[in-house]
């Protein structure tokens, strides 16, 4: 390709992305949209198959029907998510095969906040309505993003987490309302997950090393500090409607911002945990990549079988 | 539970004890077949196979749900879904014993569903045109349902039954694990006796001989032998008693109910 079209081809791309048009895949991009793509739709794919673990923790030992299936319904749709996030990845040109590889590897990142244990049912409350919350803050944000596959994904997958919230906080609710030991329960799940469900939308602004680029072109649609900002003002209503508390003395409305403050986040805890130094990081993946091995005779005889008859 | 309803006696007192117990046998099997594929999930062999793992299993416990509520109705005693779910004592659970034995590797379980799901489609094939218009109803949604578990499994013993030397004798090997288990599917329970002679449940004998016919030629198909019966005198569904898989599956099924007693989750 010679300078000129090369140029041309890029003033383009950046003239989409001005006017709010979707970038799609047979369209020209830079090599680092691409690459940034791959990363960030991977990392979420990877992060609602390996969300499935500690939910599943509690499945077979959910307290009652109706839980036990929602909360099956709910690890199955973020299988779902994870298919279509892989789909909408595999259109940049790269395998799903690869992604998992390399998430296998320990190459390839996936959320924090699925390093920590669930160790009580109300965990699974708390995961559904702090984590599912938090979610969604960024997918809803992440709907207008530049690439067309990964808007269109977020769309489909928002509905499906609104109920997922739901459903967490009305576990969250019911035992709020119920003895001294559930209510007990509950609060000490919120104080294990307030934290980590903060750091869920990334380093403060001024140190996220992808966030600049990102944003200029819109795959990124707000910054880390302004959705935490957003996640904790919605949250702090419905942690009070639940009469509980977070476990950070400092959170506390300031009319002044029309925003709640909120005390320092240990960011020396969400870099270990994202060098593999958090609580389940080895153990998560320990399972996933024991999973695959034990199921490469399974892969294998559909291949076979598949070759045999197709 | 603190009162139960006797549904264990050989001959049940009554038709609606044997109606009782009857619905149990169908709600247990599913609720048990459930609790078991919730184990695969997050590591099943991909991620396709998880999803579907997952929808079979909420098939089953959705199943299991719709016979409990009906149950509830016409229990003598007031009672609730979760305490009949949860709250019973081994022996009070009338699943068949297949439902309850371990997942073990990928084809155990397809060996262990496949069983299940081919007799379950023709039981519930005949329920969904039986006169007990709430069961009827209950089957007929259940059939719709049951018929993707059996295309399913079906599928996945022919793959693996005839795909590489190792998923051929891995399939072998998680036949002859399960298979004495599917038999008690067949022999009759008092309660299976009692619906029948109502016209209400199927007669078993017919209903093994399409479950044997399709299995064979299913198992033909997959280039897969028939295994050798051994002993058949399984009767959970009668009695309750078990194997000693059932302990386990219910003391982790159960945990929450018995640690934290009447409360609301």
């Amino acid at each position: 390709m010679d300078q000129t079209t090369s140029i041309d081809l890029e003033k383009r791309f950046e003239g989409k992305i001005a006017q709010e048009l979707k970038i799609e895949p047979k369209d020209w991009m830079p090599e680092e949209y691409r690459r940034m793509l791959i990363r960030q739709i991977s990392q979420h794919a990877h992060s609602e198959v390996i969300g499935m673990l500690p939910e599943k923790n509690w499945l077979t030992r959910a307290p009652t029907l109706r839980r036990k299936m929602a909360l099956l319904a709910k690890i199955q749709d973020e299988a779902g998510h994870g298919l279509y996030l892989y789909s909408a990845a595999e259109t940049l040109g790269v395998s799903r095969e690869q992604l998992y590889r390399d998430f296998l590897d320990g190459k390839a990142k996936y959320s924090n906040i699925f390093n920590y244990p669930a160790l009580t049912w109300a965990d699974i409350g708390v995961i559904g309505w702090l984590v599912d919350g938090a979610a969604i803050i960024n997918q809803v944000s992440l709907q207008r993003t530049s690439y067309g596959p990964y808007a269109r994904a977020m769309v489909r997958i928002c509905k499906e987490e609104n109920f997922h919230q739901r459903q967490g906080y009305s576990i969250c609710l019911t035992l709020a309302r119920g003895s001294k030991e559930q209510r007990q329960m509950l609060q000490d799940a919120i104080n294990r997950w307030w934290w980590p469900a903060l750091m869920m939308f990334g380093p403060p602004d001024a140190e996220s090393k992808h966030s600049q680029k990102s944003m200029k072109w819109k795959i990124k649609r707000a910054s880390n500090d302004t959705l935490r900002q957003k996640f904790i003002d919605q949250t702090v209503p419905q942690l009070e409607y639940l009469g509980m508390k977070a476990p950070d003395p400092h959170l506390k409305w300031n009319p002044e911002r029309g925003h709640y403050d909120y005390g320092p986040i240990d960011w020396e805890e969400f870099w270990n945990v994202i060098r593999g130094k958090g609580p389940c990081n080895k153990e998560r993946l320990r399972t996933k990549r024991v999973a695959y091995e034990k199921g490469q005779w399974v892969r294998d005889a559909a291949i076979a079988y598949a070759k045999k008859y197709n | 539970m603190s009162k139960t309803f006797d549904t264990s006696t050989p001959s049940p007192a009554s038709t609606l004890d044997a109606k009782i117990h009857y619905l149990f046998q169908l709600a247990d099997n599913a609720l048990i077949m459930g609790q078991r594929l919730c184990e695969w999930t997050g590591v099943a062999p991909e991620l396709e196979i998880d999803l579907a793992l997952c929808n079979i299993a909420l098939d089953h416990l959705g199943q299991a749900n719709a016979w409990y509520e009906y149950l509830v109705e016409i229990y003598p005693h007031p009672t609730d879904v979760d305490q009949l779910a949860f709250c019973r004592d081994e022996h009070q659970y009338y699943n068949i014993t297949l439902t309850e034995l371990p997942n073990g590797d990928f084809a155990q379980t397809i060996a262990k569903m496949a069983l299940f799901s081919i007799f379950n489609y023709y039981l519930h094939d005949a329920l969904r045109k039986c006169p007990d218009a709430r069961i009827a109803a209950i089957a007929a949604r259940s059939y719709k349902e049951i018929q993707y578990h059996r295309r399913y499994t079906s599928n996945w013993i022919l793959r693996l039954g005839d795909g590489t030397d190792t998923s051929h004798e891995r399939m072998q090997r998680a036949l002859d694990i399960v298979w004495d288990h599917a038999f008690e599917a067949f022999a009759p329970s008092p309660a299976d006796r009692i619906m029948h002679q109502h016209g209400i449940a199927p007669d078993l004998e017919q209903i093994k001989s399409l479950w044997e016919h399709e299995v064979h030629q299913l198992l033909h198909k997959a280039t897969l032998s028939i295994p050798e019966t051994g002993f058949t005198g399984y009767r959970a569904k009668s009695d309750g008693i078990h194997t000693e898989h059932m302990g386990y599956l219910l003391a982790e099924m159960q945990y929450m109910q018995r640690r934290y007693p009447n409360l609301q989750w």
